[in-house]
């Protein structure tokens, strides 16, 4: 356990999502935004646990799951690694759909919109073009 | 971790103090090792009295209960238990206390363990003087520094501060992860356990009402809302009507029929809890690794 974790997760016990769930949602958050790449090792049930107060089961059912979508693979004895990347490096920091995404909040602020008119716009106009789709 | 941590069969126990009182009636369950359980149920309901028997503080009146395959005085070396009101020594300081926990612990002891928990306090200060949530965090200490494979807690959490809180539940649950630690937790406060505790025992009216693994509790039910119409053949635990519309807790027997025009939910372990204490009638639901008449089921869970 030479290398340290990579990511921490943030459990909302008011949120009416399911912690499990909660875990495999932020994980994949992460991996999309690259923070989490391919060889990284998540906390172990013991650091997760002990930051958050939840179960170990909890932790280790989200991990099960996360296995099962190909996205990580337990190492026996080692911890559980990153093995693939989601949704490319399109959502990175330095990405250009992501430049050109700020650039647009930018706009809209400037035009007089508060935070959540912007997100409910971009809420609205991503169900537009998502729709049919099967979210996952 | 198979097999039991704890195995109680037909549990009874009656306090001649309380006026003949009844505290507990042919108790039975079991609890599978590597649980962290919570132990809920009104004031009054025999939570105490159950966590005492189990550590062999009491004797039962009637019935058996068996702790890590042994007698409660047996185990007593593989368990450790905090009770309500965290017996210490009060002329003893921190340090010194933890003394103690090494010398009457001394084929299990991890001295590490335990000064990571009372790392806030001060070494020098006596046990008198410290206030009710120190106290409680120099008692954990104990309990987690003699590494128990067994951890009985009675209202653990009920004098600390949230971050104290937050923190000790953190390190309970940290041991579990680690040395698969069985822990069972009382409390009368559900939200202080709930994420933390993946095996629930409700104790009501001296008896289990409702045991075993929480999600399988809470998905053997369904809350129902809708028009008035017939429950049948479900298990009703709990129903209200008002005018027209229909509200029930109802423990499933085959699917709920679509056509009835009722909106399904599964309920919160709150609302789970709230509709069993509030009828007593309510048949007792135990899932088979809770039930002692199913044998074969514990090697399999």
């Amino acid at each position: 356990m030479a290398q340290s974790a990579a990511v921490e997760f943030r459990i909302d016990r008011r949120s009416g999502v399911a912690t499990y769930l909660q875990i495999v949602q932020q994980t994949k958050q992460a991996l999309r935004l690259g923070l989490l790449e391919p060889g990284d090792r998540l906390p172990t049930a013991r650091e997760v646990v002990e930051a958050t107060a939840i179960n170990p089961n909890t932790v280790l059912k989200a991990y099960r799951e996360l296995e099962r979508e190909g996205l990580v693979e337990a190492r026996r004895g080692l911890g559980t690694f990153v093995t693939r990347a989601l949704g490319g490096a399109a959502a990175a920091d330095d990405a250009p759909l992501r430049a050109e995404l700020a650039d647009w909040a930018g706009r809209a602020r400037a035009a007089g919109l508060e935070r959540d008119d912007v997100s409910a716009l971009f809420t609205a106009v991503l169900d537009k073009t998502f729709e049919g789709d099967h979210t996952g | 971790m198979t097999g039991a941590a704890i195995e109680a069969v037909g549990l009874g126990m009656t306090y001649r103090s309380r006026g003949g009182n009844r505290v507990l009636h042919d108790c039975s369950f079991r609890l599978p090792a590597g649980r962290v359980c919570a132990l809920v149920g009104p004031n009054g309901a025999g939570k105490s009295t159950l966590l005492a028997i189990a550590a062999g503080f009491l004797r039962p009146a009637e019935g058996t209960v068996r702790v890590l395959g042994l007698t409660p005085p047996d185990a007593r070396a593989r368990m450790a238990f905090v009770a309500q009101d965290k017996p210490l020594y009060p002329q003893l300081t921190v340090t010194e206390t933890l003394w103690a926990g090494a010398e009457l612990n001394p084929a299990s002891w991890d001295q590490a363990t335990a000064e990571r928990i009372t790392e806030p306090l001060p070494g020098g200060a006596k046990v008198r003087t410290l206030s009710g949530g120190q106290r409680t965090r120099l008692a954990l200490a104990l309990a987690l520094g003699k590494r128990p494979e067994l951890l009985l807690l009675d209202e653990p959490m009920a004098d600390l501060d949230p971050l104290a809180r937050h923190q000790l539940m953190g390190a309970l649950m940290a041991e579990s992860a680690e040395h698969g630690t069985t822990i069972v937790m009382s409390s009368h406060i559900l939200t202080e356990l709930e994420g933390a505790c993946d095996y629930l025992l409700l104790v009501d009216g001296g008896r289990i009402r409702l045991g075993g693994e929480t999600d399988d509790l809470i998905a053997a039910h369904t809350l129902l809302t809708g028009p008035v119409g017939d429950l049948a053949p479900h298990t009703v635990v709990e129903s209200r009507t008002t005018g027209r519309q229909l509200t029930a807790l109802v423990r499933r027997e085959g699917p709920v029929d679509a056509s009835a025009g009722w909106e399904t939910a599964e309920p919160s372990l709150e609302e789970l809890l709230l509709a069993h204490l509030r009828s007593p009638d309510a048949p007792p639901l135990l899932t088979p690794s809770a039930d002692t008449r199913t044998r074969e089921a514990v090697s399999a869970a």
